[in-house]
């Protein structure tokens, strides 16, 4: 492997592992300044208690989550500088936006949320907790519009040797970017209420805390079944805009082969890259692709073969990818409405097997989000910036074989080690329960 | 001549951002690497990690941001910064991603074995990026072994961990720690109580002479390993700049003696700060000089970004760095106070 390899490799793990940390801190920061807004409205206690116990599982997400970005944000100069050379007056922008206007406020506040309930009145406090969750989502946006922008440039001319922003608003406006955001939020919120209901499910399988659990498990189970329909419907949006600006992407999504005009999409199907075809094709619904990707059932879909060979991206993992993402949607979708149906019967601990499948069922929405950066990353190669830079022409020059295998192998040993240990952290505290004294805050509170 | 205007402001911000992180995260590192000398035991560390408890991570964003100015606004320079550097910055990064995890994870088992594991991960990960900064910027004032050609867009480097190991680069690190030292010191004694605030106290008064020859011979070396002073000989009113750092720093001493440690404390964030901006302007209008060739030197009008990027991002800045200012001085007026053992042992928000 050269430096390139070993550079896309490192990429991949480094922004993946990130991102197992931020959908579910992007749902949850949101769910927690909900439920301390219902105890600082109500002064019913339970709502306290429940901001303290799914608190606590936020920090220890929330560490992994900051010390990770940092090395997205170095990655760039690190292993792509000619990337960062030829489109850095464009990208940079958003990049120092998002440390600007969204990292400073996550983090002073989220100070003032950990160490500042003896030291603010409540209100206060509960201010806090609001702009972590804002900046939070902030800094998806001007990162999915960096993103965004990648996928499909927009707003720049080349000068001077290299892409120059010529209008900021064409940036910000970009659909691409507007949608993934869309897109994304939504998804990290399924994230987050799964990952709610999933621990309430072991606690109510054990008859542990049930009132405390049922209530967490009903504002979960409907925040997520918003969130998972969102995620499908903004999904949908998603494929249409990448069947117009980025058509060889979504002909490997879908594995289409020839150009057609009434495409139908395989249930089954198993994509042959060397032949260029399909070997295996069966239970066609007609049209459906057709419909899918410009909501017209007889509209010409692009296949494959009209690209140059070495513009197509590789068929099978962003096919593979495409498909099980939207799978585990349809089945996150009837998961949370049973979930909510179920969540305003008296006797939802009774329920032993959902329960029990709901506890199994915590990783798969983030297994859909990594699904989902495969297609959008891995389905956008050869190109870094979609039509303009080739991965290939955007890796440092400066930066030896031997130093990317070195920090690549240094990442892994330190993020497995470091994932290990959150997991293990998450699930001690999780199985713990919640704290029943809260003596020390409510009487700090109720001077302040 | 309007692009010169901008490029110059944003070399000046680039300069305040580096000289705002090290004032503000040398203190974290400095009370990081230093707890194991202050702290007697287990609660002393506690109340020590607990002081920078509400502000590390606000304050690591400081670097985030230098680096996202840096790419916005100096785009190449952010390149070949990143990438020629790669070793060290890895080892940055590693220090940083220890650090912050260390805070978060060291109290959450109870076991003495984990608790001091994370105890000496927590001295080696602070220790490492004041001395790998030090050494970073201590090359950057020298210049490093690059041979950039900007018509071709042709960039080549040929040095790696080892050439900067060089003792230019080296004094530069000591200087960084003992900075860090004195400044983690000096925050330990204003923020905690008892036995632990005097001993720190103390640590500081006692390191301040070491810093001071490290300090002189920085600023003796830089002559002959440096060009920084020969913009101090065109424009000699930039002589302020040292001026300040000099002076602050003998007023940490005279406060430190007299016993009025905040405003020691005072002093040394501006001796930091002015440091740094003393060899910014040194090497302006270079960001990074190359040490082979004058014409290979990364200077903020071959590196910057278009004026339009250059303008738009100066209105983002003028707009939202005053709020953040605010809102971080806000939040730091509310932990002015000292952490006491009792506060720590009382409470389970605590790290
Ligand atoms: C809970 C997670 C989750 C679920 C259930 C889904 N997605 Fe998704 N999807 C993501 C999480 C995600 C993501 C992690 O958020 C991605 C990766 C890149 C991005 O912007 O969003 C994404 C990307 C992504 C892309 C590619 C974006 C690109 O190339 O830039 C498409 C076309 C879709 N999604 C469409 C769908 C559809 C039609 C779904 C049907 C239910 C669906 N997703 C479910
Ligand atoms: C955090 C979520 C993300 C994940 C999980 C992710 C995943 C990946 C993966 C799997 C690749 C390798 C593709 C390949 O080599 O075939 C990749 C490449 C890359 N992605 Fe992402 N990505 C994420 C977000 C982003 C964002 C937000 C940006 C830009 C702002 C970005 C920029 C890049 C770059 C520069 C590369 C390297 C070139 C390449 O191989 O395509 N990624 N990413
Ligand atoms: C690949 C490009 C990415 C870069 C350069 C990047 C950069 C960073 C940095 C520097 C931090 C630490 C901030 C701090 O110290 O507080 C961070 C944290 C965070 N990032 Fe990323 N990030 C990337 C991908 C993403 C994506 C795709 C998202 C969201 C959709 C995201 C959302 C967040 C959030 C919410 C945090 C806060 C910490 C956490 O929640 O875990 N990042 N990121």
């Amino acid at each position: 492997m050269d430096a390139l390899m070993l550079s896309r490799l490192q990429f991949a793990v480094t922004g993946m592992f990130h991102f197992i940390f931020v959908p579910l801190t992007l749902g949850l920061s949101i769910m927690i300044a909900w439920m301390e807004t219902r105890y600082v409205a109500t002064g019913d206690e339970m709502w306290l208690r429940m901001t303290k116990f799914w608190g606590k599982l936020f920090l220890i997400n929330f560490a992994l989550g900051v010390v990770t970005g940092i090395t997205m944000e170095f990655q760039f100069g690190m292993n792509w500088a000619e990337y960062s050379r030829y489109v850095g007056d464009i990208f940079g922008a958003p990049l120092a936006i998002e440390a600007t206007v969204a990292f400073f406020m996550e983090s002073v506040f989220i100070g003032l949320w950990i160490f500042g309930w003896d030291k603010v009145s409540k209100k206060v406090h509960l201010l806090s907790i609001w702009l972590v969750a804002i900046a939070t989502n902030l800094s998806a946006l001007w990162i999915l519009l960096a993103n965004g922008w990648m996928q499909n440039p927009v707003g720049y001319v080349i000068r001077n040797n290299r892409a120059e922003m010529v209008d900021f608003t064409a940036l910000i406006t970009n659909p691409y970017g507007l949608i993934k955001f869309g897109h994304q939020l939504v998804s990290g919120y399924t994230v987050a209420a799964f990952f709610v209901m999933g621990i309430s499910a072991w606690h109510l399988l054990r008859k542990n805390e049930v009132d405390f659990f049922k209530r967490s498990f009903r504002q979960a189970a409907l925040f997520g079944l918003v969130s998972a329909v969102l995620v499908a419907g903004i999904g949908d949006m998603h494929a249409v805009e990448i069947a117009k600006v980025q058509p060889a992407k979504f002909a490997a999504m879908e594995s289409i082969w020839e150009t057609q005009k009434n495409a139908g999409m395989n249930l089954i199907l198993l994509p042959d890259e060397k032949r260029e075809c399909n070997a295996i094709e069966r239970l066609c619904v007609p049209n459906m692709v057709s419909m899918l990707a410009f909501h017209d059932a007889t509209a010409e879909v692009k296949g494959l073969k009209d690209f140059p060979k070495d513009e197509r991206p590789p068929v099978l993992p962003v096919f593979l990818s495409f498909r099980l993402m939207v799978g585990l949607g349809t089945y996150l979708i009837l998961a949370s409405a049973l979930a909510v149906l179920l969540s305003f019967r008296k006797n939802l601990e009774d329920n032993r097997l959902f329960l029990t499948v709901l506890l199994l069922s915590i990783p798969l929405p983030y297994i859909a989000n990594q699904l989902g950066w495969l297609v959008a990353e891995v389905g956008r190669q050869p190109w870094i910036v979609y039509g303009v830079l080739k991965t290939a022409a955007a890796v440092s020059k400066s930066v030896s074989t031997l130093q990317v295998a070195i920090s690549l192998a240094g990442f892994t040993i330190l993020y497995g080690a470091l994932g290990v240990i959150d997991i293990y952290l998450l699930g001690k505290y999780a199985r713990k329960g919640p704290d029943n004294d809260l003596s020390g805050i409510i009487n700090v509170q109720g001077r302040g | 001549m309007e692009a010169n205007v901008f490029q110059i402001i944003w070399f000046a911000v680039w300069g305040v951002l580096w000289g705002a992180y090290f004032m503000l995260d040398g203190f974290v590192l400095g009370t990081g690497f230093m707890s194991g000398f202050l702290a007697k035991n287990d609660t002393e560390r506690r109340v020590l990690i607990n002081t920078v408890g509400p502000v590390w991570d606000g304050n690591e964003v400081w670097l985030v941001t230098a680096g996202g100015v840096t790419f916005a606004a100096f785009p190449t320079t952010y390149a070949l910064m990143f990438s020629n550097l790669y070793t060290a910055l890895l080892l940055l990064l590693f220090s940083l991603i220890v650090r912050g995890v260390a805070f978060e994870f060291r109290g959450k088992m109870d076991s003495d074995g984990w608790k001091s594991g994370w105890d000496m991960a927590l001295t080696v990960s602070s220790f490492l990026p004041a001395l790998l900064f030090g050494v970073a910027f201590g090359n950057i004032f020298k210049g490093i072994p690059m041979r950039n050609d900007f018509a071709t867009a042709n960039f080549a480097y040929d040095g790696s961990l080892l050439t900067l190991l060089n003792p230019y680069g080296l004094l530069t690190g000591v200087l960084f720690v003992m900075l860090f030292a004195v400044h983690g010191s000096l925050y330990a004694a204003i923020k905690t109580t008892g036995e632990l605030s005097a001993r720190a106290g103390q640590m500081a008064a006692r390191l301040w002479l070491p810093l001071l020859v490290v300090a002189v011979a920085f600023l003796g070396y830089s002559y002959p390993a440096t060009k920084l002073y020969s913009n101090y000989i065109s424009t000699p009113v930039l002589i302020l700049l040292p001026l300040v750092a000099v002076v602050s720093l003998l007023l940490v001493k005279v406060f430190t003696s007299k016993g009025r440690l905040h405003m020691a404390f005072l002093f040394s964030c501006l001796t930091i700060a002015f440091v740094v901006f003393t060899g910014v302007a040194g090497l302006f209008p270079n960001l990074i000089p190359s040490s082979l060739d004058p014409l290979s030197n990364l200077t903020i009008y071959n590196s910057s970004s278009s004026l339009y990027t250059l303008k738009l991002m100066a209105g983002v800045a003028v707009v939202f760095v005053p709020i953040v200012i605010c809102y971080k001085i806000w939040v730091y007026r509310i932990f002015r106070g000292r952490v006491s053992n009792e506060d720590v042992l009382g409470n389970h928000e605590a790290y």
